[in-house]
C-alpha cells in the first residue's frame, strides 16, 4: 500500500452517484433490498403519506407566516420530508431524539404540537415542550453540538443497564452534512465508538451547508467516515420514506440491543432556502433543483399508492383537506400566541434559585418599574 | 367586529433585522381577489428578492406604495377588503382604539407584565416574531428620579431620561459639541441631503431626530430664500450603491491597472444587414431575435479563435506575473438596465451554434434587464462586447472589464456616403472600437483582431471561411 494508491481520485463520482439503499424508486416502484425487508400494510403506507403531506403543509404555512412578519425566522424542511418521517416513524416509545432546528417532521412523529415549534421561531418561547414527555429534546441551533448531548445521553442509558431489556431506548442524533465538519460531531463519533454507545447518528445530507456545497465538506461519501471511527455507516435514499424507515429501524434495534452506534447518511436535498433569510439563487443553479424535483419524496409514495390501488381519490382529497385544516389552525394559533412577560425570561434558566440571577431579575424588575404608568398618545 | 373594513398589510421584516425594502413588482391590482398566502408582491431587501404572501383573504382595495419605492418596515403597503369573519384575529385588524394603543408599545410595568394572559391582546416588545409593528415605536417616559437611581442594567435602548437632549436650536454651539441624537440611517440621510443635524430639533424618542425631521428641515431649507442654503436644491446628491458602486469600483480598478489602448475602424456592414434579414427567415431562427449584434458576437468569437491571445487575462502567478490564455470564451454583453450597467456572460460561447448563440444572447440580456441575472451569470467573463450603438452614438473608448484583455464597442449603424466598388454610394456603415490591455496585446495583434472583425462584418462569408 503506497500513499498514491490510497489517495486515489477524490471520488467526485462517488459523491454524485451514491450507492443508495432504496426500497421505493422515484417513479414509485417498490424494489427489494436483501438486508432491509419491509412489510407495510396498506394502512401503514397511507399513514406515512398522510404524515408527509401534513408536514410539508405545516412547513409551507410557517414560511408564509415568516414572510408576513409573524415569525422571526424559519428553517424549511422542504424536500427532506421522507428522511424525517421515515426515521421518525422508526422510533419507539423509549427512544430519545436530539434534533437540529429543522426536524419539524420528526417533531410531528413525536407528537410535539407544531404550534410549539412556531412559538420558538416567533420568539415567544424557547420551545416549550417537555423533552422527556415526547422523547424529543429541544431544538439545537448550534451546529452539531447535539451529537455530543445525544452520545452522553446514550451512554447514560447504557449505564442504567437497560440495553437488551424491553424498556431499552435508543438515542438518535440528527444533523446535516455541514455539521460533519464540526469538532463536536467528530468527538461524538469517537465517544460513541469507543464506548459502544446506543446511539444512531442520522445525517440528512441535503447537499448544502447554507451556501457551501457538499464537496467543501468531504472528499469521500459521508457514510464512509464511520468506518474510520470503527462503526457501521450506511447511505440511504433520503427521499425514500420506506428505505429511511427500514434502515433506521434496524439501526435503532442494534442500539437497543447493545450492538453499538450506526451512522445513517440520508441522501436528500434541501429544496428551499437554508432559512428564510437566505437566498439560494445566489449560489446554486436552478437546474440542480429541477433535477431533484423529479425525486420528490411525496410524489413517489402517491404514485405507489395509486398504482397499487392502495388508496383512492377520496383518500388523497381527505389528506389534502386535513393538511389544509392543520395549516389553518396553525395560522390562527400562531397569531394568538401570547407574548411572554419580560420577566418570564428568568423563569426556566435554573431549576433552583440562583443568587446572581435573582439579583439580575430584581434589577430588571426595578428598571421596568421606572417607567411612567400612564400612557397617552 | 362586524364592520367590513379593509385590512392593512404592513411591510414585514423578512430577514433578521432588516429595516426597509424596495417594492419591485406588484402581482395584484385593486379589485383582484386574493387568498391567504397568495403571492402579492416582490420586494428586494438588502439580502434578497423575496415574494410576500398575502395574510388575508378578500379583495384588494388599494396598493398603498408604488413599484420602485423603498419602504420602511411597518409601513402599510396594501389594503384588502375582507368578509368580516367570526372574530378571527388577524395581526393588523384591530379596531382603531386598540390599534392606537398598540402604537404605544411601551415596556410594561412589572405589575402589568405579571398579569399578561393569552386574552390580553396588547403586544409587547420581544426579540423577534413580533408581528408587524408601526414604523416608529415610542416608549413611555421614565419616572422622575426620586432618590434611587434606575438600576444599572444593560438595555441597549436605554438612554438616561433625566438627561434629555436639550433643544438643539438654543444650544450654544461652541460649548456643547455632543452629537445630536439620531439613528445611523438618519445621520446618513442627513449627510446625503446636506442637512446639518445640529440645526434640527428632534421629535423622536428622547428628542432624537427622525427621518421626517430631516426631510422637513430639508424642505424648509429649500424654501428659505437664503442663498448659501440653496445648494441642496441646485445639486442632487445620489448615494453610490449597488450596481453603480460595483461599476465604479470595476471601472476605476481597470482603468488604473491595465494600460488601455483603443483603436477604431469604420466598416461597411450592408452585407451583414442583408445577412441578418435572411437569417431571420430561416426556420432555425424561428422565435429567436436575430440582430446585427449576433453577427458581431459571432465575428468576435471567430477572431478570438484566430488570435487566442486577445482572450486572456493578466494574473499574478506564484513566480511573478503570468498571462492566462483562455481556451474558452465567456462572452460578456454589456446591457443597460434600470439598475445600471450589467454585463452578463454567455458561457462557453465558442461552442454555440448560431441559433444557440442568438438564444443565449436574448435570454441573458432579458434576464439581466429583469434583474434576475445570477452571480454566476455575471462572473468569469473572458472578453466583452458593448453595444453603444443602441444609444445612437458612433463609438466610444470602452474601459476593460477587470480580468479581461479586450473589449469591443459596436456603434450605431447608419446610412453614409461610402466609396463602394469605385463609386460613391449610400451604404450602411458602423464604427467599431477595440480597447485592449497593452500589457498583453500589442498594437499589431489588436489591429489584426479589429481588422478581422471588420472584414467579417463587411463580408459575412468570411465568418464561414475562418470558422
Amino acid at each position: 500500500m503506497t500513499i498514491d494508491s490510497v489517495r486515489g481520485a477524490p471520488g467526485a463520482s462517488e459523491l454524485a452517484e451514491p450507492e443508495l439503499i432504496r426500497l421505493l424508486t422515484p417513479e414509485g416502484e417498490r424494489v427489494e433490498h436483501p438486508d432491509y425487508p419491509l412489510d407495510l400494510s396498506a394502512g401503514e403506507v397511507r399513514g406515512l403519506y398522510r404524515d408527509l403531506v401534513i408536514v410539508r403543509r405545516i412547513d409551507r404555512e410557517a414560511v408564509a407566516l415568516t414572510r408576513q412578519g409573524e415569525l422571526g425566522l424559519w428553517a424549511s424542511l422542504l424536500g427532506q420530508e421522507a428522511a424525517q418521517i421515515g426515521s421518525g416513524r422508526a422510533l419507539t416509545e423509549h427512544d430519545m431524539v436530539f434534533p437540529t432546528y429543522r426536524e419539524h417532521g420528526v417533531a410531528w412523529c413525536r407528537d410535539v404540537p407544531p404550534l410549539n415549534l412556531l412559538g420558538l421561531f416567533r420568539g415567544v418561547n424557547h420551545g416549550g415542550w417537555d423533552p422527556a414527555e415526547h422523547g424529543f429534546h429541544l431544538y439545537t441551533v448550534v451546529i452539531g453540538s447535539q451529537t455530543l448531548h445525544a452520545t452522553g445521553y446514550a451512554m447514560g442509558v447504557q449505564r442504567d443497564g437497560l440495553l437488551g431489556t424491553p424498556s431499552a431506548g435508543a438515542t438518535m442524533a440528527y444533523f446535516g452534512d455541514g455539521a460533519t465538519s464540526q469538532g463536536d460531531v467528530n468527538e461524538a463519533f469517537v465517544f460513541a465508538s469507543v464506548f459502544n454507545a446506543p446511539v444512531v447518528f442520522f445525517c440528512q445530507n441535503n447537499q448544502w451547508a447554507i451556501s457551501e456545497p457538499l464537496e467543501k465538506q468531504t472528499r469521500i461519501p459521508l457514510y464512509k467516515r464511520a468506518q474510520g471511527y470503527g462503526f457501521p455507516g450506511l447511505r440511504v435514499d433520503g427521499n425514500d420514506v420506506f428505505a429511511c424507515l427500514a434502515v433506521t429501524r434496524k439501526a435503532l434495534e442494534n442500539a437497543r440491543t447493545g450492538q453499538g452506534p450506526t451512522l445513517i447518511e440520508a441522501f436528500t436535498y434541501r429544496m428551499g432556502a437554508h432559512t428564510t433569510t437566505d437566498d439560494p439563487t445566489r449560489y446554486r443553479l436552478k437546474a440542480e433543483e429541477e433535477a431533484w424535483k423529479l425525486k420528490d419524496p411525496i410524489e413517489r409514495v402517491k404514485a405507489y399508492l395509486v398504482r397499487g390501488d392502495l388508496a383512492d381519490t377520496a383518500f388523497l382529497d381527505e389528506v389534502e383537506a386535513e393538511a389544509k385544516q392543520v395549516a389553518k389552525e396553525l395560522r390562527e394559533g400562531c397569531l394568538a400566541l401570547p407574548d411572554p412577560a419580560p420577566l418570564s425570561m428568568f423563569e426556566h434558566v435554573y431549576a433552583e434559585d440562583h443568587p446572581l440571577m435573582t439579583e439580575e431579575q430584581e434589577q430588571f424588575a426595578a428598571y421596568l418599574a421606572s417607567f411612567e404608568e400612564e400612557v397617552t398618545p | 367586529m362586524t364592520p367590513v373594513s379593509p385590512k392593512l398589510f404592513k411591510l414585514p421584516d423578512v430577514g433578521e433585522g432588516l429595516t426597509e425594502a424596495e417594492i419591485v413588482k406588484w402581482h395584484v391590482q385593486p379589485g383582484d381577489t386574493v387568498e391567504i398566502n397568495q403571492t402579492i408582491v416582490e420586494i428586494e431587501t438588502a439580502k434578497a428578492i423575496v415574494e410576500l404572501p398575502c395574510p388575508f383573504e378578500g379583495v384588494v382595495a388599494e396598493l398603498l406604495v408604488t413599484e420602485g419605492q423603498t419602504v420602511d418596515v411597518g409601513v402599510p403597503i396594501i389594503s384588502v377588503s375582507t368578509e368580516a369573519e367570526g372574530g378571527v384575529a388577524t395581526p393588523v385588524s384591530e379596531p382603531p382604539a386598540q390599534a392606537a394603543a398598540m402604537r404605544e408599545e411601551g415596556v410594561p410595568s412589572a405589575a402589568e407584565s405579571g398579569m399578561t394572559s393569552p386574552d390580553q391582546p396588547k403586544r409587547q416588545p420581544v426579540l423577534v416574531g413580533y408581528g408587524v409593528k408601526e414604523g416608529t415605536t415610542k416608549r413611555r417616559a421614565r419616572k422622575a428620579p426620586n432618590g434611587a437611581p434606575a438600576a444599572p442594567v444593560s438595555v441597549p435602548a436605554q438612554v438616561p431620561a433625566q438627561a434629555p437632549a436639550p433643544p438643539p436650536a438654543v444650544r450654544p454651539q461652541a460649548v456643547d459639541n455632543r452629537l445630536p441624537l439620531a439613528k445611523p440611517p438618519v445621520r446618513k440621510m442627513a449627510k446625503d441631503l446636506g442637512v446639518d443635524l445640529t440645526t434640527i430639533t428632534g421629535s423622536g424618542p428622547q428628542g432624537s431626530i427622525t427621518r421626517d425631521d430631516v426631510l422637513a428641515a430639508q424642505s424648509g431649507e429649500a424654501a428659505a430664500p437664503a442663498a448659501p442654503r440653496a445648494t441642496a436644491e441646485r445639486e442632487e446628491r445620489i448615494a453610490v450603491k449597488g450596481v453603480r458602486k460595483a461599476t465604479a469600483a470595476a471601472m476605476s480598478g481597470s482603468a488604473f491597472t491595465a494600460p488601455h489602448v483603443t483603436e477604431f475602424l469604420q466598416v461597411d456592414v450592408t452585407r451583414t444587414m442583408d445577412a441578418v434579414k435572411r437569417l431571420r427567415d430561416l426556420p432555425d431562427f424561428a422565435g429567436v431575435k436575430v440582430s446585427p449584434l449576433l453577427l458581431v458576437a459571432r465575428a468576435l468569437l471567430t477572431a478570438v479563435a484566430r488570435h487566442p491571445m486577445v482572450n486572456s487575462a493578466w494574473a499574478d502567478g506564484p513566480s511573478g506575473a503570468e498571462i492566462v490564455m483562455k481556451r474558452y470564451v465567456n462572452l460578456g454583453i454589456a446591457a443597460a438596465t434600470d439598475r445600471g450597467l450589467i454585463v452578463p456572460k454567455i458561457k462557453d460561447a465558442q461552442d454555440l451554434s448560431l441559433p444557440d448563440l442568438a438564444r443565449a444572447l436574448t435570454d441573458l440580456t432579458d434576464k439581466a434587464r429583469a434583474g434576475k441575472a445570477s452571480p454566476a451569470d455575471l462572473s468569469d467573463g473572458t472578453i466583452t462586447i458593448t453595444n453603444v450603438g443602441v444609444f445612437g452614438v458612433d463609438t466610444g473608448t470602452p474601459i476593460l472589464t477587470p480580468g479581461e484583455a479586450a473589449i469591443l464597442a459596436f456603434g450605431q449603424i447608419r446610412d453614409m456616403p461610402w466609396v463602394h466598388e469605385g463609386e460613391l454610394a449610400i451604404r450602411k456603415v458602423t464604427t467599431l472600437a477595440l480597447s485592449f490591455d497593452h500589457r498583453i496585446v500589442d498594437g499589431e495583434l489588436g489591429s489584426r483582431v479589429l481588422r478581422d472583425v471588420g472584414d467579417m462584418l463587411e463580408d459575412p462569408l468570411r465568418m464561414l471561411a475562418w470558422s
